[in-house]
């Protein structure tokens, strides 16, 4: 078990270095100036060059890379080449906005999706199956940001328009400060979000549930005189879960790149939108620095998972003592 | 080790996962072929029809795109601020002059959906074949030859499928400047994977199912035993994993050019359309802006989808009933 | 006293080809405290019916009546019949590890049940548990309460389920083929079990079982089904020994432990009828040597004076059809006619596969065989014990770790690829799985024209005529050519399979358990496929089973396999009647004795009409039957 840890830890930091090594080279093989994009335009040569000095643009760049993960090592992630601040100052300005917002949405989807799934299994071909199905192929198909954009218009645009505000057209509230106020803020953001990976949800788990209350071990609880609450829940569920948490475990690592729609559509200042803007700017340590922790968000989740998984499955658990 | 313990005596006398499966094995198998009776199943489901009918109608509309260009008199990126603005510079609307309105420049809303079709149907469709040809090939060979060729493309796909894609995608485009092989190019470097994972399974399962075990008592070679014992084994998954892929390219390139980084305006595309109607949040004032690329875009994702569903339980009714499964 | 009656049962299930009539007008009573047998080849509807009485049967419709205590349980509401299930009436399946929850413990799962029906402490309950596989002999249940289901062996979780159904000292027990997936030593014990609990805990006992012989050893009364109907019932020793329904007494014929070896088996010719439009006559009729021109009409019910119950026109017994005769044997083939009499000889041979920790897993340990040319070598063994390895060690399908084989005189691990190409020739296996061995994607005249193809020998139009000519020696439609493996039922592929291993005319044929997978019926049509085969293509057979009977009918000589090792080989006769060694003493006393047959001695009491025939039985005049034919 220990060994199995250690190497997704040692596949983690590979896929963090490879990461860091693909943004460091992409930006190096980019045309344009770090220098001049700190300077400006009217820059003299002289300053452009010292600034590169400063920065040690003029070094090689496996140099360059050696003293990034130097510094990343000390715990330091840099300056912003736009901006000036410590990349770190940034991001803890941003993050809060993203985990909010990826929280909320994960809470919603699973409660949207998954009941939605036990109920299709449960009488496939119903019209109540019939029903979660349209939701989910409905929801698979929509794009995020044209519901959010749809959300706005008419949750947000028609009811101000008629003089009822119903919910803000975006921004953010920090919990601490007024936990309503976060919530009400997010709910657009979440409901939509929460919807489009609901669908999924749904179908996956209305897949699994169909397979597993095909199993014997269902026929035998069903003859054991057990309650149809209690096969569904206790017994098929139990079963049709390690798949969920394996998706589970991919989709919440990928939200941090997943966002950025929504962000955007939103108005919302979070780590998405931020890779945008330093994207667009060519602000090459803010996108380094997001990309990797995309990275660690998504390497902490796949062992978050595989732990699970363990934990959940009597056949690993048992063969592990 | 399948190779070491024989089987459980009589599986076939044991009763089956349920009665009823039990009955219909009992019952006569009828002849049928499977081709024919694939399209029998697809002309009995009205929701494969009608994809199939969605489909072909944004296809016509696409390839039709000049010839609306024609018909309306106004260019895919021509500007008519006298006519598509308002005095105060808003667009206008749906009317005799714009039938779906006309965007913040003036454009006709219309020509340019029927181009921006192009786009997505040609990204769709290219990036889902090209990823699923990588798919098949880095999962056949895999899954059929093992080993450490197997390990090292295992952990490929697991450092593919480990990457913020968004994210990597935007630094990529940004830095390389957005074009359409670009948008293409990305899109199929992060959508071969999840096929790959599914082909290399199946190979697996399949090589030690008794029918290549038997080809192999015959004598056959490692290639015939691939091309004619495995890989027939796998259309099934792969015309519905392409087809499933097709609208998650469509909507990948949508996401890239609605942050401005798919294609380049003022080639209209239903992502930079979209972008325009956000900008500004300008399509709560000229709802046309959004729901009208939106709804293309949901109509011919949805089409996809429905399609591959269809496919799937026309293909495979015993999967059918399973859903998609993991 | 009945404590369950079940009268004109009809069980329909809807399906996306149509309905499936899967059980027709069954009624049967059983009595309180008698062990009660059900028997039927694949598709009787056996399982159907007695799963759709416990309403397990999704999307079954019903008709008729099911009396149990004086209830009707096709009418109890959901809440009733789930107080019913597990607390009157125990259910035990065929399969034990598919038929546990993975994921739960052995205890809990005993546990549970025994809440869901009683007001009872944790502690209370866990004491029963304990006390329960204690009395199934679970050997330190205590500890074991905490284990998984994969922690245990098949049969030790075949008691588990039997404890579990034992649990609230249900009145009835229904058990669903419950020893047909394990190892034959193991049913035994499990039969012998099941037969002590019910008289220790005063229940009735249901049994299912495909298997002629394990009902003979156990059951009081049976019951015969057929497409779906039943044939006959009464007292098992009645029926088994002197059958009054021709099918009962083709099923006897076609047994294999119950014909004498060397002797062909007689095969029930064709195959059943469809269930989703079965014969409105008797639906055995098409298959029945002794069918009359009334059988398209429903058979009536005949009632003799020792309680067996017929559905059957005849009114005599059962005739006895010819045997089906045997080709003269030619020669064993052999491409050099001075080659010694041995084709395979096995030396030394050792297979162990690395394990990832630990030592490696030994399967195949210091076996010494030699299979001479134009014989069939049995090779016997339960499940586990290397015999398939060994098989394809044999065939040259996997290296042996140590040791040599060698085939006609050159050995497999020395040959240069082309050798090894044209020994694909010369050696061919039959597989154990119909269904599995069988490409489904690929046409039927693909499959068998596969051998041609890989070895450059026939194409187009010669390939063709020489497959159809393959698919007529093994009694296939050669019209079928170009049908889809699904299309045939699972003897069908069996004999596509044959014909796939015998294309190239082969000198050894290695036979994986060819007929564990098939009904009875078709089991003898297949071994007597084998038989004629072999005798007139001049094959040597290596056959590999799990079972005694079938490999004693067909075998010359016996190789008894445990644990990776042989462990007696000996003539078929000598072993059977000498056995040696205690595990093959062990392995012979769990197969199914022969059946006698004795002379019927019955009088007709009562013929009834069938329903439709009028409101109330019309009584024919009575008969008496003479004694036996033979």
């Amino acid at each position: 078990m220990t060994r199995f840890i250690l190497a997704r830890v040692g596949f983690g930091l590979l896929v963090l270095f490879l990461l860091s090594v693909f943004v460091f080279v992409l930006f190096y093989v980019s045309p344009s100036d770090p220098a001049r994009i700190i300077a400006g335009d009217k820059a003299t040569e002289e300053l452009m060059a010292q600034i590169r000095v400063k920065l040690g643009l003029d070094q090689p760049i496996y140099v360059q890379y050696l003293n990034f993960v130097g510094n990343l090592l000390r715990g330091d992630i840099g300056f912003s080449y736009r901006s000036g601040l410590p990349v770190s100052d940034l991001l803890y300005a941003r993050v809060p906005v993203t985990m909010s917002l990826v929280f909320g949405a994960v809470v919603l989807w699973l409660a949207i999706g998954i009941p939605i799934g036990i109920a299709s299994a449960k009488h496939p071909g119903s019209l109540r199956d019939r029903f979660g199905q349209g939701f989910a192929i409905v929801g698979i198909s929509f794009p995020t940001f044209v519901l959010g954009m749809m959300a706005l218009f008419l949750l947000y645009f028609l009811p101000t328009k008629a003089g009822v505000t119903l919910f803000p057209p975006g921004g953010y509230v920090p919990f601490a400060e007024d936990p309503l106020g976060w919530a009400w803020h997010l709910i657009l953001p979440w409901t939509t979000l929460a919807l489009v990976v609901a669908a999924v949800y749904a179908r996956l788990t209305r897949g699994q549930m169909l397979e597993v209350l095909g199993q014997d071990y269902i026929r035998t609880a069903r003859a054991k005189g057990l309650t149809e609450r209690r096969i569904t829940y206790t017994h098929a569920f139990r079963s049709a879960m390690p798949p969920l948490v394996t998706q589970l475990g991919i989709d919440i690592g990928l939200m941090l790149g997943g966002v950025i729609v929504i962000e955007q559509v939103f108005g919302l200042l979070g780590v998405g939108s931020l890779a945008v803007t330093s994207v667009a700017m060519q602000d090459r340590p803010v996108v380094i620095a997001i990309v990797l922790l995309g990275g660690v968000f998504v390497v902490v989740a796949n062992l978050v998972v595989d732990l699970l998984y363990a934990v959940l499955d009597s056949r690993v658990r048992t063969a592990a003592r | 080790m399948s190779l070491s313990t024989s089987k459980p005596p009589a599986p076939r006398l044991a009763t089956p996962k349920t009665a009823a499966i039990a009955a219909r094995n009992a019952a006569d198998v009828q002849l049928r072929g499977s081709w024919s009776l694939t399209f029998a199943r697809l002309r009995r489901d009205p929701a494969s029809i009608g994809s199939i009918t969605v489909i072909l109608l944004i296809v016509a509309f696409a390839l039709g795109a000049p010839l609306v260009a024609a018909w309306t008199g106004h260019g895919p990126t021509e500007q008519f601020r006298d006519t598509g603005l308002s005095p105060s510079g808003i667009p206008v609307g749906p009317s005799a002059e714009f039938l779906l309105g006309a965007d913040q420049l003036g454009r006709d809303v219309l020509v340019r959906l029927a181009y921006g079709a192009q786009v997505s149907l040609l990204v769709g469709v290219v990036a889902s074949i090209a990823a699923s040809v990588i798919g098949v090939v880095v999962g056949v060979v895999a899954g059929f030859f093992g080993g450490p060729v197997d390990t090292v493309l295992s952990r490929i796909t697991d450092l593919v499928m480990s990457v913020p894609f968004l994210l990597c995608a935007i630094a990529l485009v940004a830095v390389l400047g957005p074009s359409l092989p670009l948008s293409i190019a990305v899109i199929v470097f992060f959508s071969w994977t999840g096929l790959a994972r599914v082909i290399r399974g199946q190979v697996m399962a399949l090589r030690h199912r008794e029918f290549v075990e038997a080809a192999r008592s015959l004598g056959a070679s490692r290639t015939s035993i691939m091309f004619r014992d495995i890989l027939p084994n796998l259309v099934v998954p792969i015309i519905v994993y392409t087809t499933l892929m097709i609208p998650s390219a469509i909507v990948f390139e949508a996401t890239l050019s609605f942050l401005g980084l798919g294609i380049v305006p003022p080639t209209p595309s239903w992502g930079n359309m979209l972008a325009d109607a956000a900008n500004g949040s300008l399509y709560l004032i000229a709802w046309w802006m959004v729901v009208v690329p939106g709804g293309a875009l949901l109509a011919l994702t949805l089409a996809f989808n429905l399609l591959g569903d269809g496919l799937r339980d026309a293909l495979d009714p015993a999967a059918s009933k399973g859903g998609k499964g993991a | 006293m009945a404590l369950l009656e079940v009268s004109n049962l009809v069980v329909d299930i809807p399906t996306e080809d149509g309905t499936v009539h899967a059980v027709q007008d069954v009624s049967f009573t059983v009595h309180e405290g008698e062990f009660f047998g059900i028997v039927g080849e694949s598709g009787s509807g056996k399982s159907v019916m007695v799963q759709s009485i416990m309403g397990l049967v999704a999307g079954a419709r019903t008709s008729g009546t099911v009396d149990f205590r004086g209830r009707n349980l096709l009418a109890l509401g959901d809440e009733a019949m789930r107080s019913v299930r597990g607390r009157e009436i125990g259910m035990i399946f065929q399969d034990p590890l598919s038929s546990l929850h993975p994921q739960y413990t052995v205890g809990w799962q005993i546990v549970e049940q025994i809440r869901a029906h009683e007001k009872i402490s944790q502690q209370a309950a866990k004491a029963r548990a304990i006390e329960l596989l204690e009395r199934v002999r679970i050997p330190d249940a205590a500890a074991r309460f905490d284990a998984y289901p994969h922690q245990f062996s098949g049969g030790m979780r075949q008691r588990v389920m039997i404890a579990m159904a034992l649990s609230l000292g249900p009145a009835l027990i229904i058990a669903d083929e419950p020893t047909t997936a394990l190892d034959s030593t193991v049913q035994a014990q499990i039969l012998d079990l099941l037969d002590e609990m019910r008289r220790e805990f005063g229940a009735t006992v249901v049994m299912i079982s495909h298997d002629l012989g394990v009902l003979a050893r156990v059951a009081d009364r049976v019951m015969v089904m057929y497409a779906g109907r039943r044939m006959e019932l009464g007292e098992s020793a009645n029926v088994l020994c002197s059958p009054a329904h021709p099918y009962t007494a083709g099923l006897l014929r076609s047994s294999a432990f119950n014909r004498e070896p060397g002797t062909p088996l007689v095969p029930i010719a064709g195959r059943p009828p469809s269930l989703l439009a079965p014969p409105s006559g008797c639906a055995f009729a098409a298959r029945c040597p002794d069918a009359m021109s009334i059988c398209s009409e429903r058979p009536p019910l005949r009632r003799y004076d020792d309680g067996t119950e017929v559905v059957c026109w005849l009114e005599g017994e059962p005739g006895e059809p010819p045997a089906p005769e045997l080709p003269p044997a030619v020669e064993a083939r052999s491409d050099d006619p001075a080659a010694d009499a041995s084709i395979v000889r096995v030396e030394s041979l050792r297979l162990a596969f690395p394990q990832r920790r630990g030592p490696a897993r030994v399967v195949l340990d210091d076996i010494t065989l030699e299979v001479r040319r134009g014989e069939t070598l049995g090779l016997v063994g339960e499940s586990g014990c290397g015999k398939t390895t060994l098989a394809r060690a044999i065939a040259g399908l996997v290296a042996p770790t140590a040791g040599t084989v060698t085939f006609d005189g050159h050995e497999l691990s020395t040959l240069g690829r082309r050798e090894w190409r044209s020994l694909r020739r010369r050696v061919q296996v039959v597989f154990q799985d119909p269904f599995g061995s069988l490409n489904p994607r690929r046409r039927v005249g693909s499959i068998i024209g596969d051998p041609f193809r890989i070895h450059g020998l026939a194409s187009g139009q010669g390939r063709r005529a020489e497959v159809q000519e393959l698919m007529e020696l093994v009694g296939l439609n050669p019209e079928h050519y170009n049908r889809f493996p699904s299309q045939f039922s699972g003897g069908q592929r069996q004999r596509i399979g044959i014909a796939r291993a015998i294309a190239l005319k082969p000198e050894l044929v290695i036979l994986d358990e060819p007929v564990s997978a098939l009904d009875v019926s078709i089991q003898a049509q297949v071994l007597n496929l084998l038989d004629e085969l072999q005798r007139t293509l001049g094959l040597t057979y290596l056959f590999i089973s799990h079972d005694l009977s079938v490999v004693r009918h067909v075998c010359d000589r016996i190789a008894v396999m445990e644990g990776g090792r042989i462990i007696e080989l000996d003539d078929a006769d000598r072993l059977y009647r000498d056995p040696q060694q205690p595990f093959t003493k062990r392995l012979l006393a769990a197969a199914a004795p022969e059946i006698p047959r004795t002379p019927a001695r019955r009088r007709l009491v009562r013929t009834a009409r069938p329903r439709e025939a009028g409101p109330a039985p019309v009584l024919l005049p009575e008969r008496a039957i003479e004694g036996a034919r033979r």
